[in-house]
């Protein structure tokens, strides 16, 4: 089935000619619409990029909703009412969603925090961060008396 | 009789695989010199066998050799020299016995160049490499073996895959498997590094340059695929998001995260942890990457290898690599000794910064990438996960970094000074801010938050030279003196902010390509002529011409600016004849770094032929932006190189501190 799809789906060809709306605002928002939906028998690819039978009717009813006055996100209720979530290529924030959404930036906060624990307390333990070791200040005094502008390293 | 030849060596490896993997690691617990000596021969015969092996291979698929199962179901006799041997690696078994050549090949290079490497460390790294060999070479050997015969052979081949029949095929998997591959280097050494329990600045400076080149090529390599899918696939795209994309995606992001970790750890002896740690989770992420593609659990347009039993083989491989890596982790990481401390402000906390969100970044993809499998084995319920959501997740944590970016190399080691740093970059926000506007004010069309993004890419350009430019005194002092310090800097500084610069570059394709890209499509007859994009394009007609093994329809398409003829452009349909497959050959024309994009659809009944005509403004920047960057890493490297022979004071007064190789 996979494979069959491929084959159909090659010769990529969004949308056809004579598809457009009329109205340039309406076929925008049908091109935006569009990109936020799947071809659901194809292989990862929205319904703007595939020229599968089925994209090709999605185009059509979702250019449908949209002259008959449907809002972007009337279109997309009633698509997903039909297909199912699968439908969406943005799945929307639920239940079982919420882990999908919440994992990069529960990683950034989880990372920001353990940083901020770490580093508190290393300076708690080695005191100001400018603080030199001896072996440190020895080198420094070193380097000061050669050369000024080789003690910059990478 | 060569395939059995090609056929045994590997199960010679295999064997050679297994004394390098125990051998050495037996001998530096013992401390017997000898079993540690070991390695290098090890690992030497056992790249010799595995080229022995591939060269077999492609020897088979170079003469045609349609007694081998696998050369009968991806070569064709009548497909060009340069397909027969790209087609060894285009398809599953061949591409397997390429990464098991690329990961010995690393391993003999270690043993040929690693020779002021401490012995115990050598040998723990072979060793652990020869892990690697041995998972790899059990799994080609038990299921994926190459040299399977087939009798009564066929007279003729099934052909490979069109979509692969293309220069860009031909050197895209090297490029990324090098990288993938390349990553086991870091990876043996963290783990060398746990087992000693000892890890400092010199182990740091032996890792960095495998890892910058395991990273230069994964960048060249992903750009390679970006540009391969954008005109292969006939829709003009140059990042779908596709699982197979984010595979490679993933362990270029934390191995860039490890590339710049591992510099403060070399300079500073500090994040010595989370350095091991990066360097584990980068190859978890190539071998994640490699049970993607090859297992085809992810149903996507790259899966051309679809088997289960070999995917729970590779899952097998992951979890024993990744958890016992991570078991060993969680067992010796706390004996390592932390390092120089830093303040927030410094040069170490800017790349804190970059690591944090990078891993945020690496984290938004990998969840992206495979919630929708886990949720669906988890409840049966099905979602997809597409460019909406990435675009929303992996965006927001990318600006950060590129706001940052140009800040870090300003900042000193230890303690920065931000208003110094911000005094740096003065030229850079003025250029920004002059670029934001002009773009808000005078380009036409296109959303508003388009003449930001062209900002940030400015900003991030020409901030990557603010280091260069303060340390040699550019504008502050005479010219001569200025080209004096030019000269003098070390090349991994120009390295470094090329790199930048590149990300920068591509930002700007990215963002132009996205927002400025006009489109039509429609029905034309021949002598039709529209105007599109400032140019006009006439519709010449349809030509049938014959190919080796496939049939072009082509259509022919006069682009003029001012009646002036200035390209042609021939999109064309090839129809495949082996395997009956039809396919978009796309045609482009280059108008400085812009292009202008054509695809042909189908021949309809009333003599109109279907075309797709795009122009996409600084589009090539994108993989102009990534050539740059890898020329960046190998500045770096190069650096590196120089060093060997005359190692500087700071080297020198720390005795632990030794050249790279």
């Amino acid at each position: 089935m996979s494979a069959a799809c491929l084959l159909l789906a090659l010769p990529a060809f969004a949308v056809q000619p004579g598809e457009e709306l009329a109205d340039p605002a309406l076929e925008s928002r049908a091109r935006a619409l569009s990109y936020e939906l799947r071809c659901m028998v194809c292989q990862n690819q929205s319904i703007d990029d595939s020229d599968a039978q089925l994209a090709k009717d999605l185009r059509l009813l979702v250019r449908e909703r949209i002259k008959a006055g449907d809002s972007d996100a009337q279109v997309l209720d009633f698509l997903v009412d039909r297909y199912g979530e699968f439908v969406l290529l943005k799945p929307r924030f639920r239940r079982d969603t919420a882990l999908l959404w919440l994992f990069a930036p529960g990683v950034l906060v989880v990372g920001l925090a353990g940083y901020l624990v770490w580093a508190l307390r290393s300076r708690r333990r080695d005191g100001p961060a400018d603080a030199l070791t001896a072996e440190e200040r020895a080198r420094l005094e070193a380097l000061l008396a050669e050369d000024r502008d080789a003690s910059r390293t990478v | 009789m060569i395939a059995e030849i090609g056929h045994y060596a590997l199960v010679l490896a295999l064997a050679l695989a297994l004394l390098q993997s125990a051998l050495p690691v037996w001998g530096a617990r013992a401390r017997d010199a000898a079993l540690m000596g070991l390695a290098s021969p090890l690992a030497l015969g056992q790249f010799v066998l595995v080229a022995v092996s591939f060269a077999a291979l492609t020897h088979a698929y170079v003469t045609s050799d349609f007694s081998l199962l696998n050369v009968i179901e991806n070569s064709h006799s009548a497909k060009p020299l340069i397909y027969k041997i790209s087609g060894v690696w285009g398809n599953h078994e061949g591409s397997l016995l390429l990464w098991v050549l690329i990961l010995t090949l690393f391993g003999a290079l270690v043993a040929a160049f690693g020779r002021n490497l401490p012995d115990r460390l050598k040998a723990d790294v072979l060793g652990v490499q020869g892990m690697i060999g041995v998972a790899f070479l059990l799994f080609v050997l038990l299921t994926s073996n190459p040299f399977t015969r087939v009798d009564p052979s066929p007279l003729e081949g099934q052909d490979l895959n069109p979509l692969l029949q293309d220069p860009g095929l031909a050197i895209h998997p090297p490029l990324l498997y090098v990288g993938y591959v390349g990553f086991s280097m870091a990876f043996s050494f963290a783990v060398a590094a746990l087992i000693e329990g000892k890890v400092d600045a010199a182990w740091a400076r032996w890792v960095r340059p495998w890892t910058l080149m395991a990273w230069l090529f994964l960048t060249l390599g992903i750009a390679m695929g970006s540009y391969w899918a954008y005109y292969e696939l006939g829709w003009g795209g140059f990042w779908f998001w596709d699982p197979v994309e984010n595979a490679s995606l993933m362990p270029w992001l934390s191995g860039t995260a490890l590339l710049h970790s591992a510099v403060v750890m070399e300079k500073r002896d500090a994040l010595k942890v989370w350095t091991i740690l990066l360097a584990l989770l980068t190859f978890a992420l190539s071998l994640l990457g490699t049970f993607l593609v090859r297992s085809g659990v992810l149903t996507s347009v790259h899966a051309f290898a679809v088997d289960p039993a070999r995917g729970v083989a590779i899952l097998i491989i992951l979890a024993v690599f990744v958890g016992g890596s991570l078991a060993l982790y969680a067992i010796r990481a706390p004996a390592l000794k932390q390092g120089g401390i830093f303040a927030p402000v410094s040069r170490e906390g800017a790349l804190v910064l970059n690591n944090l969100f990078l891993t945020a970044a690496t984290a938004a993809v990998f969840v992206g990438t495979l919630y929708p499998l886990a949720l669906e084995a988890a409840t049966g319920e099905k979602i997809s996960v597409g460019p909406p959501f990435f675009n929303n997740t992996f965006g927001p944590l990318m600006l950060p970094i590129m706001l940052v970016m140009p800040f870090a190399p300003l900042l000193a080691w230890k303690r920065g000074d931000a208003t110094r740093a911000a005094r740096g970059m003065v030229g850079a926000v003025g250029v920004a801010v002059l670029a934001t506007v002009l773009v808000a004010g005078f380009v036409q069309g296109g959303p508003t938050l388009a003449a930001l993004g062209v900002g940030l890419a400015l900003f991030a350009i020409v901030g990557a030279f603010s280091e260069v430019m303060e340390r040699t005194k550019l504008f502050r002092a005479p010219l001569g003196e200025s080209l004096r310090r030019a000269r003098g800097l070390p090349s991994s500084s120009w390295g470094g902010a090329l790199a930048h610069a590149g990300m920068g570059v591509t930002l700007l394709g990215v963002v132009a390509a996205t927002a400025w890209s006009s489109e039509v499509v429609l029905a034309m007859r021949p002598g039709e002529q529209i105007d599109f994009a400032g140019r006009q394009i006439a519709f010449q007609g349809v030509e049938q011409r014959p190919g080796p093994n496939y049939r072009t329809t082509a259509a022919e398409l006069v682009v003029r600016e001012g009646g002036v003829e200035v390209a042609r452009l021939e999109p064309a349909r090839r129809l495949y004849t082996a395997r009956k497959m039809d396919l978009t050959e796309s045609s482009i024309a280059t108008f400085g770094v812009s292009q202008l994009y054509a695809a042909m659809g189908e021949e309809r009944g009333d003599g109109k032929t279907a075309l797709r005509i795009s122009y996409k403004p600084l589009v090539t920047l994108i993989w102009l932006g990534a050539i740059v960057m890898a020329f960046g890493g190998l500045l770096s490297l190069a650096d590196r190189r120089l060093r060997v022979g005359a190692p500087r004071k700071a080297a020198r007064a720390s005795p632990a501190l030794q050249p790279a190789e």
